[in-house]
């Protein structure tokens, strides 16, 4: 799949946001006054501003009110709505804080739910869809974003007995992720034998594309660049999202290793966020002969 | 609305005949001609004198199949949307502008209420779905819904443009769900298959594989040679002709 920045960067940053929401909602800080102002603002610049900028990818951004209406049957629906919902309760409950030096915590706790569910919306727009195997792992990849989301958010909250917790979970869930999906487009079953049907006469290659020209399915779904390098990258995020910040909250607390180890668990979980697009395939790509 | 019917009073769509199709591309110049020209957003071209690239609803492959014994053969192979019963596309989209039709199964984007996200694509595994580059919205193929109840249109037009154009008559649109129908009687007569069944998607449109090919009794190239000379005897004649055949044969 093609990695478009403005997904990785909006599926990255709203899942810390969302993750430091969901903490903050708990109460696990509850920042009054002139630091709650910034933990909340934190929260809302990652979260809402992720949103914003997944509407940078759209067609036609204007119309991106009416994604909310079919919650029933569409993921990407229940997203906007667990979203807005989220944004809107965790708002309330900021007021409270910020301006009244009172928490309202059945704001806080309903808040809280429903950023954790608005990440596991987020996950699953993925993971539903069959034509994407390594995405298609139930519940593995709903797993991947919400460990990571909840490492990240106890990372920005500040709870370092959570995080590194959170961040070990995070990473071996990552682990299994990757090396589960090394084998779910073969396990998948499809093929050029399944997909022209033909499979039964002989061995079906693709002789020829149908232009000479590429086109969007090539552009969007047969992304090939990135993948040269995927074991690279992937020691990379490894290091950098879950090795690096453990190692800094292990050491004596100092708000040096906690911004570091914040910038690198980020920089990995985009690296991550990178290869979980770069790296998956989609079976129309089969059609092409190429994955 | 986004959630898909529980049945459609017909199930209209193509039974594509990958016996008969020459790969001609006709139908892919047709399809392209008649949904630019009529329904809906036009299919655009990018740098069409460049490095090329557009919105098509129907794209012709072609592949190349070895069997254990034998030559290879060339399978011409043209793919639109399969007008699914279980159609993906439908149901991730988030603004209800993707939908089935109940009255036949057509499945159709309302392009006003499209924000092109790319869901829908994403959740096709044919490839039946390409974003239009400039108008943003997501473009699909529609049966030709605007030829096929066009009253305006003489009566042998009303199918959809790559039906009507195919020169080789491969593609066939009918009500595939009648079991009497052309469509439906061509599919059991010749074994009509799905596309990546294990997708679950339960598509409409079917596909004929190809018929095996003839095959030649072994001849023995000096055959002429070899035959038997015929004689009065393997004639057989009767009555006078008969007498004179055999006489001048002893002769």
């Amino acid at each position: 799949m093609h990695p478009a920045p403005s997904i990785i960067l909006f599926t990255s940053l709203s899942g810390l946001g969302f993750g430091l929401l969901f903490f903050l909602g708990l109460g696990y800080p509850q920042p009054t006054g002139w630091v709650g102002f910034v933990f909340f603002l934190i929260a809302y610049f990652l979260a809402a501003g992720g949103l914003l900028l997944s509407t940078f990818h759209l067609g036609h951004p204007e119309r991106a009110w009416r994604a909310m209406s079919q919650w029933q049957s569409s993921w990407l629906s229940r997203e906007g709505v667990c979203a807005v919902a989220a944004l809107v309760v965790m708002g309330l409950y900021a007021l409270g804080l910020v301006f009244f030096d009172s928490a309202w915590q059945p704001l806080g706790w309903i808040g809280a739910l429903l950023s954790l569910a608005t990440v596991g919306t987020t996950s699953m727009i993925y993971g539903q869809l069959k034509t994407v195997p390594r995405w298609n792992m139930l519940p593995l990849t709903p797993a991947l974003f919400l460990s990571l989301s909840l490492a990240g958010g106890a990372l920005l909250a500040g709870q370092v007995t959570w995080a590194t917790g959170l961040l070990v979970l995070a990473a071996l869930v990552q682990v299994a992720w990757w090396v589960l999906g090394d084998k779910a487009l073969v396990s998948s079953g499809s093929d050029l034998a399944s997909a022209t049907g033909l499979g039964a006469i002989g061995d079906v290659r693709a002789f020829e594309p149908p232009h000479t020209g590429t086109n969007y399915l090539l552009s969007e779904m047969v992304h090939v660049v990135g993948r040269a390098h995927a074991l690279k990258l992937r020691a990379i995020a490894f290091g950098l999202g879950f090795v690096l910040p453990v190692l800094f909250l292990l050491l004596p607390f100092n708000h040096l290793w906690g911004v570091l180890a914040v910038l690198a668990h980020v920089a990995g979980v985009l690296v991550s966020r990178w290869l979980f697009f770069a790296e998956a395939e989609h079976v129309v790509g089969i059609y092409y002969g190429k994955r | 609305m986004t959630q898909l019917p529980e049945t459609t009073e017909r199930k209209l769509g193509l039974v594509i005949d990958l016996d008969t199709c020459v790969g001609c591309h006709a139908c892919v110049v047709a399809c392209k001609g008649w949904n630019t020209e009529n329904y809906g957003a036009p299919l655009s071209d990018q740098d069409p004198y460049g490095t090329p690239s557009g919105t098509f609803l129907n794209r012709v492959h072609s592949y190349e199949i070895t069997p254990k014994e034998g030559t290879a053969k060339l399978v011409h192979f043209p793919k639109s949307c399969l007008h699914c019963d279980d159609a993906p596309c439908v149901t991730v989209c988030p603004t209800g502008a993707s939908y089935k039709r109940v009255e036949d199964g057509i499945v159709l984007v309302n392009e006003d209420h499209c924000i092109g996200c790319g869901l829908c694509a994403w959740a096709c595994p044919y490839g039946a779905r390409e974003m239009d580059a400039a108008e943003g919205v997501m473009k699909k193929c529609t049966l030709c819904v605007d030829r096929i109840y066009n009253e305006n249109l003489p009566e042998e037009d009303r199918e959809p443009a790559c039906v009507r154009t195919c020169p080789a008559g491969a593609r066939h649109f009918g009500d595939l769900g009648d079991p009497d129908s052309d469509v439906s009687q061509l599919v059991a007569e010749r074994g009509g298959m799905d596309l990546m069944p294990e997708q679950g998607t339960k598509p409409v449109n079917k596909y004929l594989p190809p018929r095996p090919k003839d095959v030649l009794d072994e001849v023995d190239i000096l055959a002429p040679l070899l035959a038997t000379p015929e004689t009065a005897e393997h004639r057989n004649l009767s009555g006078f002709l008969g007498w004179l055949d055999r006489t001048l044969e002893k002769i």
